[in-house]
């Protein structure tokens, strides 16, 4: 804990890397949430570039597909002037290990700043963090199970925007694959950090990660009980192949218990935001009336998800590249 | 082995020592006499005793050598790792003797001439006793039966599926008994590779909050069940590598107490370390079986205690850097511990876990009887294998001191209390540390 504070924050407090939500200060979290409302009215302007980071260069080092968080992560540096590498690394399993400590060390030499990393192995940002040149910033974009803080920011800025700023009167269900999720790890201790009233976790035991009550959570395995009076409900993706782990018999009966529907939606609160980090499969997770429905932030999220990397970028990017300066 | 070099063997006299001999209840300040690679006495000077050598113990311990019941020494076929020499190197500074090597070498170890090889290169090194454990199941398939019987006229000392799975519970049976047709010891891995799938860490909160996959108790539990049951059906004297789990333990306890001849292991760094270890990620912290919780590493400790657990052993597994530069599920497992083992054993009696002379029973008479050996003992007419060391000298373990070729240990900058002064293999000073 104290190692992982150490590596991802200078001794000032000031944002080095940015790996995972835990080993944070709620302080910390709020700056972010705070500098992303100020680029969040960038991003809404005809101008939509700042020239905070001109001259630096961003790479997007992606071992693990993604088109959303990729292109948000793009734009977002954009929008702060950077210049942005794409890489896309096709890991074969045996020689993983060497080709990211050769990748690494090859892009470095080409006197880069900053990495965004999404890797299929927990702890990689970790490594990668405690293996780059002392100037190079971090950010995880989604390491394995463990997780996508960056996610989550953007999940924290939705509901501050939606609900206020006073998480200690919430309630906020996350509904799904738990156990193999790294959006929820990083929402739940987000939402704790930020004083949530509640939060609780809904899925069949077989998604439920052992002794998942010490992260801090109430545990149901019934939506509608798990949802009762929620003023937040927070979906997760739900992956095919885990039919085939034998987790779950079928998306059809997953639909039928687990799956956010109108008619479920009338236990949690009349005000209930509904959210979900995309891509959305319709009717496993939710019906398509809810996705697209009222309640739903969605596409606000997917909005907000430019303005949170942006603040996260900026805020790791002053302290390493410009030394003590600070705005 | 046979070492051919009567004619060099010295006359000895270790003197000044306080002597720890667990096998015969020895623990007195006395002087040690060896000749002809034997020991000839302790106490008193043998009649016509002239020492050509005399090594003062005064402050220190003497001990039989130290046996490693399970050391991997990477050859042959993973010499880039390590390598019999060195490792049998590392062994001497760490007071070890004897060592046994898992048959999972490349090629694994089910000929007689990988035995024979393996043997030939130790002797060469001659720095430490090398035993091999042969293969249960050929290739270590857990399909067709070794060759047991070739195996162990060969010199193999027991067989082992080592971590290579027995899926098929038939072959597993039909294996045991075979082994049981010839006496041989059967060591077992207890670990049900359906449940431990592709885990790297104790399922439980810190892989929870990690999102490191899990590996639950219960791969270690079922497979310890399954195992006993068909101990009880075959009669086969087995032993167990590894256990990890409070259950476990107690489960193999009351087998003991039911009288199946069943006996048990811990590694080390299991009787130090839990899963709130690997919370940053610590790739040194990653081994197989995993890290478990405080109440597991509670039940090694009573279960050593109370002599379920038997032998302590370092399950050395020595890499080079590159094998733990990896994220944290991607590194391969192992910590290298030949060096820490005499120390972290001694620290078990100063922190009351078990007394001096039990903390080196379980190096030195605990394995030798698992193994049905002559040696860890310092009777008269045994191998004169001895480990001398400085119950007081404290050290910090550091990378540019070890002698392993594997750097790869968590206990990495521990303040270490307890070092060897000198080593004997049968009568001859395979080491010796110089003062200061």
């Amino acid at each position: 804990m104290t190692r992982d504070n150490s590596l991802q924050v200078d001794k000032d407090g000031n944002l080095r890397h940015f790996l995972c939500i835990r080993g944070l200060t709620s302080n910390l979290l709020t700056d972010i949430l705070d500098a992303a409302e100020s680029f969040a009215g960038v991003t809404e302007q005809t101008v939509k570039k700042v020239p905070l980071l001109r001259g630096k260069t961003i790479v997007n080092l992606f071992f693990e597909a993604s088109t959303r968080t990729r292109t948000t992560f793009e734009l977002a540096a954009k929008r702060l002037s950077a210049d942005v590498l794409n890489i896309s690394v096709a890991v074969s399993s045996t020689v993983k290990g060497e080709s990211l400590m050769d990748t690494l060390s090859n892009l470095e030499a080409m006197h880069v700043d900053m990495f965004v990393v999404r890797h299929a192995e927990s702890g990689s940002a970790h490594f990668i963090a405690r293996n780059v040149a002392p100037h190079i910033s971090v950010i995880n974009a989604g390491d394995g199970r463990h997780a996508h803080p960056t996610q989550a920011m953007l999940d924290m800025f939705t509901i501050r925007r939606t609900k206020g700023k006073d998480f200690g009167r919430l309630r906020v269900a996350i509904v799904g694959d738990i156990l193999h999720s790294r959006v929820a790890r990083s929402q739940i201790h987000a939402l704790n950090l930020l004083n949530t009233g509640e939060v609780r976790i809904v899925a069949p035991k077989t998604l439920i990660p052992a002794h998942a009550e010490t992260l801090g959570v109430h545990i149901f395995h019934d939506l509608e009980e798990g949802i009762r009076d929620a003023d937040v409900i927070m979906m997760l993706r739900l992956q095919n192949e885990r039919m085939e782990g034998a987790l779950l018999p079928s998306e059809q009966e997953y639909f039928q218990l687990f799956g956010l529907t109108e008619d479920k939606l009338t236990s949690a609160k009349p005000d209930v935001t509904v959210m979900h980090p995309g891509p959305i499969n319709r009717g496993v997770e939710m019906d398509s009336i809810v996705a697209d429905g009222p309640r739903s932030v969605i596409l606000q999220q997917v909005s907000h998800g430019i303005a949170v990397r942006m603040a996260v970028m900026s805020m790791a990017m002053r302290r390493v590249g410009m030394g003590g300066e600070r705005n | 082995m046979t070492l051919h070099q009567a004619a060099i063997f010295e006359r000895i006299r270790i003197h000044g020592g306080r002597v720890i001999d667990p096998a015969n209840n020895i623990d007195e300040q006395q002087d040690l006499y060896i000749a002809d690679g034997t020991i000839q006495a302790t106490g008193n000077t043998p009649d016509g005793f002239t020492a050509d050598r005399s090594i003062d113990a005064s402050g220190c311990i003497v001990c039989p050598g130290l046996i490693d019941l399970y050391a991997n020494l990477r050859e042959p076929g993973q010499e880039h790792k390590a390598t019999i020499a060195s490792e049998s190197h590392a062994a001497a500074s760490g007071g070890i003797t004897t060592l046994c090597c898992p048959p999972d070498t490349q090629p694994v170890i089910d000929t007689p001439a990988v035995v024979e090889l393996i043997r030939l290169r130790a002797e060469s090194a001659g720095l430490c006793r090398v035993l091999t454990i042969g293969a249960l199941t050929r290739g270590l398939q857990g399909e067709q039966l070794s060759e047991m019987s070739a195996l162990l006229n060969a010199g193999c000392v027991g067989v082992s599926n080592a971590r290579n799975p027995v899926s098929n519970t038939m072959v597993e049976r039909r294996a045991l008994e075979y082994a049981a047709t010839f006496g041989i010891t059967v060591f077992l891995f207890p670990n049900d590779h359906w449940l431990s799938g592709s885990g790297c860490a104790h399922e439980g909160a810190v892989a929870t909050r990690l999102g490191l996959p899990g590996i639950p108790e219960t791969a270690e539990t079922v497979a310890v069940a399954r195992d006993l049951a068909l101990i009880e059906q075959t009669g086969i004297q087995a032993h167990f590598c590894r256990l990890t789990t409070n259950r476990a333990v107690r489960m193999v306890a009351r087998a003991q107490f039911d009288g199946l001849p069943v006996t048990a292991d811990c590694s080390l760094p299991h009787l130090y370390l839990t899963e709130i270890d690997l919370s940053d990620f610590d790739s040194n912290c990653h081994v197989l079986p995993p890290l478990r919780t405080v109440e597991d590493r509670l039940g090694l400790r009573n279960g050593l205690a109370n002599r379920t657990i038997s032998v302590i052993c370092s399950d050395h597994q020595p890499h080079e850097e590159d094998a733990k530069a990896r994220p944290f599920p991607e590194t391969e497992p192992g910590i290298s511990g030949l060096e820490t083992l005499l120390p972290l054993s001694l620290r078990l009696a100063d922190e009351g876990i078990l007394t001096l002379s039990e903390a080196i029973q379980r190096l030195t008479a605990g394995p030798a009887t698992v193994m049905g050996l002559p040696y860890g003992t310092l009777s008269r007419g045994a191998s004169a294998d001895i480990c001398i060391f400085d119950p007081d000298a404290v050290w910090q373990l550091v990378p540019e001191t070890m002698l392993s070729r594997g750097r790869n240990t968590p206990f990495m900058g521990w303040q270490l209390k307890g070092r060897v002064t000198n080593t004997l293999l049968q009568g001859r000073l395979v080491f010796s540390r110089n003062a200061g």
